[in-house]
């Protein structure tokens, strides 16, 4: 139990910074498209005995590749590349789970997560993960700003936007695919997005922002635990429907700056 | 017509130079022959309808679009090789509404540039950006979250960041289209201040006032109509090839004229 909430909030404060980027950026799509992408990786990599670290890493690889791949070489808009391979990566997933009856237990942990059966070895990724994610965040936290701010600004004020933006890609990535692990490769994207939206409506500051996500992740961790201990239901689950909850709920509670913040749009 | 090679025989003070330039998007041309010259401490205004090609040309300028066909000098480089040297504020900021800045945030990244990845700022740093907001006005709201403030506001930001940057060549896209009456009179002194210590400015505007505030002035329309001294070329005739309708004051008994195109653009 102490091992899961470890590693709950280490997924946590992986995806309270990377979830401030994708809210911020826009990019929800495409994390959602990332965590649907490895499923296929993950079942070939359990399929022929690898580790499904392995296999998610090769298909968020080949998510990405393709995308940037399809955007490049035709006019078709970066959602239309995002959206083919997330249905032709997830089908792929299915195709390869059908052909095989004997892994389904495996696949409904690489959707769900088995925070409860996590092994110390996957704690040490985890923190190793999220170490990464921090270091490399500090490193280039000005031109992820600019990149928030205005691509074009990152651009001109001699950022490489497309670098930063791959740069950014691979850290959302690495928090998909080590995180499938706690809460699932179907979950993690709650993971990224709720905590983050909670923040985004409380923080006026981007940090800050980060530490009120890291902060509403690592409550929904415990309290997922919690609720799913004493009443006996799925673990990850229970974590991202806290989550979720608490979201809404400061989203009600903070519902009049909102308002306000809708005027502006019209004035 | 001048030979190609008089663009790498210009010394690097003639600072912005446009040479048989074909601008557009993805190969496609939206503005063809754009010729120009730019020299330090003067400004040029890009005037024309939504669509026109100005923002083209901005972009091609900074770097963020490459030109087609012809050449482009920035600075004695091609666009894009002077982050240090270029200011750029760009249309459209939909992000102010949603981002968690404050003001200050934002025009604290006008000194990124200089300050590369891991510079700290300094006080002298501080001292520009105080500066900048108190040039645009705005210096009392330096804590305030960006997202409560009105489009206005929000653009007097934007423009307080493009004078932290300390450019030598700033290029503006409609930098006045969400002020008030004092906030353009407030713009248009901050142009001369800007130009007077040497900086070159690019501006795209509908604003024909202010186009004739600058030394130079370009109408275009998917092609260039005219270019030149603004007071010369900004004539009924080349503003109606631009804009297709055109208001004549004709003194205060005859009131408003108003001459019309028959055609719109393509």
């Amino acid at each position: 139990m102490l091992n899961a909430l470890l590693a709950g909030v280490l997924v946590s404060i992986a995806c309270g910074i990377i979830g401030t980027f994708i809210v911020l950026r826009g990019l929800a799509f495409i994390g959602d498209a990332l965590a649907h992408g490895v499923l296929p990786g993950i079942a070939l990599a359990l399929l022929f005995g690898f580790p499904g670290i392995l296999g998610a890493t090769v298909g968020a690889l080949v998510m990405i590749g393709g995308i940037s791949l399809i955007t490049r070489r035709s006019r078709l808009s970066s959602d239309t590349a995002i959206g083919l391979l997330f249905v032709g990566m997830l089908a792929l997933g299915v195709v390869i789970v059908s052909r095989s009856s004997s892994f389904s237990g495996d696949l409904v942990r690489v959707l769900f997560g088995e925070i409860l059966g996590i092994n110390p070895g996957a704690l040490v990724i985890q923190l190793v993960a999220t170490l990464v994610i921090l270091v490399t965040v500090i490193i280039c936290a000005r031109p992820f700003l600019m990149l928030c701010f205005s691509p074009e600004q990152a651009q001109v004020a001699g950022f490489s936007a497309s670098l930063y933006h791959n740069i950014m890609l691979a850290l959302v990535a690495i928090t998909v695919i080590t995180s499938f692990q706690t809460v699932g490769t179907l979950l993690v994207f709650g993971m990224l997005l709720a905590p983050a939206g909670a923040g985004a409506l409380v923080a006026r500051r981007i940090q800050t922002m980060m530490v009120w996500a890291a902060g509403f992740g690592s409550i929904s961790v415990y309290l997922g635990l919690l609720v799913s201990y004493h009443f006996n239901l799925a673990a990850g689950a229970s974590i991202v429907l806290v989550a979720t909850l608490i979201f809404f709920m400061v989203f009600f509670l903070r519902s009049r700056p909102l308002s306000t913040f809708g005027s502006h749009h019209i004035g | 017509m001048q030979p190609t090679s008089r663009i790498q025989d210009t010394n690097s003070s003639a600072c912005v130079i446009a040479h048989n330039l074909d601008i557009g998007y993805q190969g496609e041309i939206i503005v063809p022959q754009v010729n120009f010259e730019l020299t330090c401490g003067e400004s040029l205004a890009l005037v024309g309808i939504n669509g026109s090609g100005k923002t083209t040309l901005l972009k091609t300028i900074v770097g963020l679009l490459p030109p087609i066909k012809g050449e482009i000098r920035v600075l004695g480089n091609p666009p894009g090789k002077n982050p240090h040297q270029l200011a750029y504020l760009s249309q459209f900021h939909d992000s102010g509404f949603i981002l968690p800045l404050r003001v200050k945030d934002v025009v604290q990244m006008g000194r990124f540039t200089e300050k590369g990845l891991f510079g700290r700022m300094t006080p002298m740093d501080e001292d520009i950006i105080t500066t900048s907001l108190q040039r645009m006005g705005i210096e009392d709201l330096r804590d305030t979250p960006l997202r409560l403030l009105s489009g206005g506001q929000q653009q007097r930001v934007y423009m307080a960041q493009v004078l932290a940057r300390q450019a030598d060549l700033i290029v503006l896209d409609e930098p006045t289209s969400s002020l008030d009456a004092s906030g353009r009179e407030l713009f248009s002194r901050i142009m001369d201040e800007e130009r007077n210590r040497g900086a070159m400015l690019v501006v795209a505007t509908h604003d024909i006032q202010l186009a004739a505030e600058c030394n130079q002035a370009m109408l275009l329309a998917h092609e260039v109509v005219a270019v030149g001294p603004g007071k010369e070329i900004l004539t009924p005739e080349a503003l109606l090839k631009t804009f297709g309708i055109v208001l004549l004051y004709q003194g205060e008994d005859k009131g408003i004229g108003i001459i019309e195109r028959e055609h719109g653009h393509n």
